[in-house]
């Protein structure tokens, strides 16, 4: 089995915002091993991007990592300070956005915004920065790079912005790569050439990768190993087949047929009754209780553990214990 | 099979954009190129393709929202672009669209009675309290509570909004509804309702809708007849399962192969290569040709026209 990279044990994060505590995340457990992808999967506002922010220590006020352990070599994220922190982002783990846009600094050429993390965490003189992040972008497969990297963002495509932006996150070599919805606002085509590099640079750098999505597609051509993430708990983790062939948890099983499918033509499509509850102030229990159709007494009443239900396969309902 | 009468046809439909430089135009968009259609009466009419494509834009020109630079689109055999006053008012009742952002095509200061009852005020429809009955009758088609009536956008989700615009839409009682990227914005579970309440509501109303997706999957459940679009041009249109079982076009065959799909067990075949290139200036000849995999000679010169290839598939392909 392979090594374990980062563990995140019981995980809570909340927003202590004027309307009341948002419990974010509530008690959130998982591995990610060493040269894994592990793609956490849910709807919006379940709490994927928090628990991003959580194992980067970016969490914004008013928002608060209340309890838990993020675990990396041995030493818990959570202890460091501010500055220990800013030596490990960037270099040890760094995370591409949703939106390549907004990320990328319209005032600086993407060669430089390249080069900067090697010139801020390696001190790299500039021009020898400036050689490997040359390097880097050619292995993100933008074509002629000589010339891009004297590019201003605005002068790129989207697609070519997510590659920059990537090439940016590699720099440094990180151990674990967080890829936050990479390829949601791009093109089929550009999202196919995305996800395909992403695959070829995971081998040759040997980084692990959190992937953060809410495409089941596109978690079932990356992920090795999947976790569903609901209001703010995982309820369901085990790997890419099992969560695609023989899922367990209803959320997971309601999930994937609400999609529309070859199969499902001239079909309704199945729903979830209700709608995603708001965590401020969360369901009692299951939190997934009031829109599941084999909820019982105690569901609403004890919050399920999550119990081993196979090798590797992780549910937390209780249905199964 | 029994064909439908046409509802919507077009004919060489052409749309530039000028890009203005100093008091001239300097350069052309090329939004919408050469495009022939139709749409059949009662069916869904599925439009594809990647953004910049021009799909929204020959939506809206089905609308006369967007008046194109040439050819023609005709509504029940007459060309909309030519109707005046009265015909014109008829046919902005018969129509309606559905925009793709629930967070913007909704004003944020009206609510959401008056969102939904505007147009059958500006229609001169119905006025108060019959109004208010006829809004709340359709708000309850759509899954909207009375007690929703009186409050603001603001505190609707994502997928309330879009049903309080397909309220909005479905208000005057339309026949033909462009529904321009209708669940883009929304999570797959509530994607899954708003799909169910559209198939409702085409049969409880008969209405004819063209949707506008880059959603592969969404665009094979929903529809009846797809047009996929490539750079301002319809490479392919047909009935559903002609173009997502065999497809002819390159382009449909290469979308439909990149499409991430949700079993990890599924064929990963090579994507195409390259980009779209730009409207501005798009390369001479079949529009497709830098990226196409089975490229010719003839490709890099001529553009190849829309031909009917089987019963009812067309393509544009040598």
């Amino acid at each position: 089995m392979m090594e374990d990279l980062l563990v995140v044990k019981g995980l809570e994060t909340q927003f202590f915002t004027y309307g009341g505590i948002v419990e974010a995340l509530d008690g959130v457990n998982f591995t990610i091993r060493r040269g894994e992808v592990f793609g956490l999967v849910g709807e919006s506002g379940c709490g994927k991007s928090v628990t991003a922010l959580s194992i980067l220590g970016l969490v914004p006020p008013p928002g608060k990592v209340v309890s838990g352990e993020i675990i990396m070599d041995g030493e818990n994220l959570l202890e460091k300070s501010e500055k220990e922190m800013q030596k490990i982002r960037g270099s040890k783990i760094s995370i591409i956005f949703q939106d390549p846009t907004s990320s990328l600094n319209p005032l600086f050429k993407i060669g430089y915004q390249v080069a900067e993390p090697l010139i801020y965490h390696e001190h790299y003189k500039e021009k020898k920065a400036l050689q490997e992040a040359l390097q880097v972008l050619k292995d993100t497969g933008i074509g002629d790079p000589e010339e891009k990297i004297k590019n201003y963002p605005h002068e790129l495509s989207g697609g070519m912005r997510q590659r920059a932006m990537i090439a940016m996150a590699l720099a440094c070599r990180p151990d674990l790569l967080i890829a936050d919805e990479p390829t949601t606002n791009l093109d089929v085509t550009i999202e196919r050439q995305i996800i395909n590099l992403m695959h070829i640079l995971q081998k040759e750098y040997g980084t692990s990768i959190l992937l953060i999505t809410h495409n089941l597609g596109v978690v079932a051509e990356m992920a090795d190993r999947v976790g569903i993430m609901y209001a703010g708990n995982i309820v369901e983790l085990t790997d890419v087949h099992t969560i695609f062939h023989n899922p367990k948890h209803p959320y997971t099983i309601k999930l994937q047929k609400a999609i529309p499918s070859a199969t499902s033509v001239g079909q309704e499509l199945e729903e979830i009754q209700g709608a995603v509850p708001r965590l401020i102030n969360p369901p009692t229990g299951c939190r997934f209780h009031p829109r599941c159709d084999h909820a019982t007494s105690v569901c609403s009443k004890v919050k399920p553990r999550e119990v081993e239900i196979g090798t590797e396969h992780m549910v937390a309902c209780h249905l199964y214990g | 099979m029994i064909t439908m009468p046409m509802l919507i046809e077009g004919e060489d439909v052409t749309k530039y954009f000028p890009i203005k430089g100093f008091m001239r135009e300097i350069a052309r968009v090329h939004a919408v190129e050469h495009v022939d259609f139709f749409v059949e009466e009662g069916e869904t009419f599925g439009l594809v393709g990647e953004s910049g494509c021009g799909k929204t834009t020959l939506g809206r020109m089905m609308l006369r929202l967007t008046t194109p630079t040439t050819g023609n689109i005709l509504y029940n055999g007459v060309n909309i672009y030519d109707l005046k006053d009265h015909d014109l008012k008829q046919f902005r009742k018969e129509t309606a669209m559905v925009f793709q952002d629930p967070y913007s095509s909704l004003d944020p200061r009206m609510v959401i009675a008056d969102v939904v009852g505007e147009p059958l005020a500006v229609h001169g429809m119905a006025y108060g309290e019959t109004r208010d009955d006829m809004v709340l009758k359709i708000m309850e088609k759509v899954g909207l509570k009375s007690e929703h009536m009186y409050r603001y956008p603001h505190e609707f989700s994502g997928g309330q909004r879009q049903r309080i615009a397909i309220a909005r839409a479905l208000s005057i009682n339309p026949k033909f509804v462009v529904l321009d990227e209708p669940t883009s914005a929304l999570d797959v579970s509530v994607q899954a309702k708003i799909l169910n309440m559209l198939n409702r509501l085409q049969r409880e109303l008969d209405l004819t809708y063209v949707f506008i997706s880059h959603n592969l999957d969404v665009v094979r459940y929903i529809s009846d007849r797809v047009a996929v679009m490539y750079l301002g041009q319809v490479v392919e249109m047909g009935p559903r399962d002609a173009i997502f079982e065999n497809p002819l076009h390159p382009y449909t065959q290469g979308i439909l192969v990149a499409a991430p799909k949700p079993d990890p067990d599924a064929r990963r075949d090579v994507a195409l290569m390259g980009e779209v290139p730009s409207a501005v200036n798009p390369p001479p000849g079949c529009r497709f040709h830098p990226r196409c995999p089975e490229r010719k000679e003839i490709c890099e010169r001529e553009m190849p026209e829309l031909v009917e290839k089987e019963r009812g598939h067309f393509v544009a392909c040598f």
